[in-house]
């Protein structure tokens, strides 16, 4: 579920903070800008493990902060393929099952990985598991905050970077007229996470935590 | 920045769980945080974690695991999952093991189960209903 990263970073630290420590001022700059974030390709950034290495500082004409080339580890949230991991339903959607872990909320469970034969029941909004027994077909209903076991099938980095109007700019040159729509695109975009899981648990033993209990 | 080695190292949940939990003490000790990013990762990661079995393991008991683990011939990313996620069913060993019907008997698997159940601590709640079933159970034996 959690890796350690290794990194190199040049930590630019400011001359208020020169009475501080050299390691803990670092190590703050370096949680400020990694925690909680995605790094692309990589996972999601909890917290820093250690500082390895050290490089001399230096300060450079007209800027009065000093720049220290770092060498550390950080633990990152990145779950290898075929993990087998813990979530709860945050809400189901014609795409799929939405899982979220607390702390991670892109997981989805598209519906051709549920377990099988699976139903969206419009009118609550939710996914279900039209399981057959002897005696009929029993509805398992995927309400919302269930905790669920899932599979991790694939993973989908997304550079949400600023790019530029480069993206725009491919796609307006065709029709000139409609020159409203590709912005209104692209902002839709931006809401896209930039790190989703994908999940099945169409295997024996994934599903709802209930389901397989008694 | 740039990254050296995106995988050096695969982490157990409980070495992030005492990580974030050590990091804790030593932030509410200095008194200052105004880290938020830094601040609601880990009390994200805590919540979760702190619902996982890892929240009552030790080194000792992780070190004592993968010792018995040895003659299984499990693989590292196996075994970790074992660890976090203490099984107690053959399903769950059978999704966390792959190919497992080919590589385990079903002794194996259910000594693997039994060792998983006696090394690694349990959740209390439960651990108190259980033996209160045999109790039961062996005192309706006696009678």
């Amino acid at each position: 579920m959690f890796v350690l990263v290794e990194m190199v970073d040049t930590v630019r630290i400011l001359p208020w903070n020169f009475q501080r420590q050299l390691n803990e001022a670092i190590v703050e700059e370096l949680n400020k800008k990694l925690a909680n974030k995605v790094v692309f390709n990589v996972g999601l950034c909890i917290c820093l493990f250690d500082i390895t290495k050290l490089e001399d500082s230096y300060i450079f004409p007209g800027d009065g902060a000093s720049h220290t080339k770092v060498h550390f580890r950080y633990v990152v949230f990145h779950p290898f393929l075929d993990e087998i991991l813990l979530g709860k339903i945050k809400y189901c959607s014609q795409e799929g099952v939405h899982v979220t872990m607390g702390f991670f909320d892109d997981i989805l469970i598209p519906p051709e990985s549920l377990q099988q034969p699976a139903k969206f029941d419009e009118a609550e909004q939710v996914w279900l598991w039209e399981y057959e027994t002897d005696e009929g077909a029993h509805d398992l209903y995927m309400d919302q905050g269930e905790e669920i076991r899932f599979r991790v099938t694939d993973e989908v980095f997304l550079d949400t970077s600023p790019t530029g109007p480069a993206a725009a700019a491919t796609e307006t040159p065709a029709q000139p007229g409609q020159s409203t729509a590709p912005p209104a695109e692209a902002a839709e975009e931006k809401k896209e996470s930039p790190y989703t899981l994908i999940g099945t648990i169409c295997d024996p033993g994934l599903g709802l935590l209930s389901w397989w209990n008694s | 920045m740039e990254v050296k080695n995106a995988n050096a190292a695969m982490l157990s949940n409980y070495e992030v769980f005492k990580l974030l939990t050590d990091l804790k003490e030593q932030r509410k000790d200095s008194g200052k945080s105004k880290q938020q990013n830094l601040n609601t990762i880990t009390f994200e990661t805590l919540k979760y974690l702190s619902k996982t079995p890892c929240s009552r393991q030790t080194p000792g008991i992780v070190k004592e695991f993968l010792t018995t683990m040895m003659p299984h011939k499990l693989t590292k990313a196996e075994k970790l999952q074992l660890l976090n996620h203490r099984p107690q069913t053959a399903v769950e060993i059978q999704l966390m093991v792959e190919e497992s019907e080919e590589r385990l008997s079903e002794e194996q698997i259910e000594e693997l189960i039994h060792t998983v159940a006696d090394v690694l601590p349990g959740d209390p709640e439960q651990e108190n209903a259980a033996p209160a079933e045999a109790e039961i159970d062996e005192a309706a034996e006696q009678s």
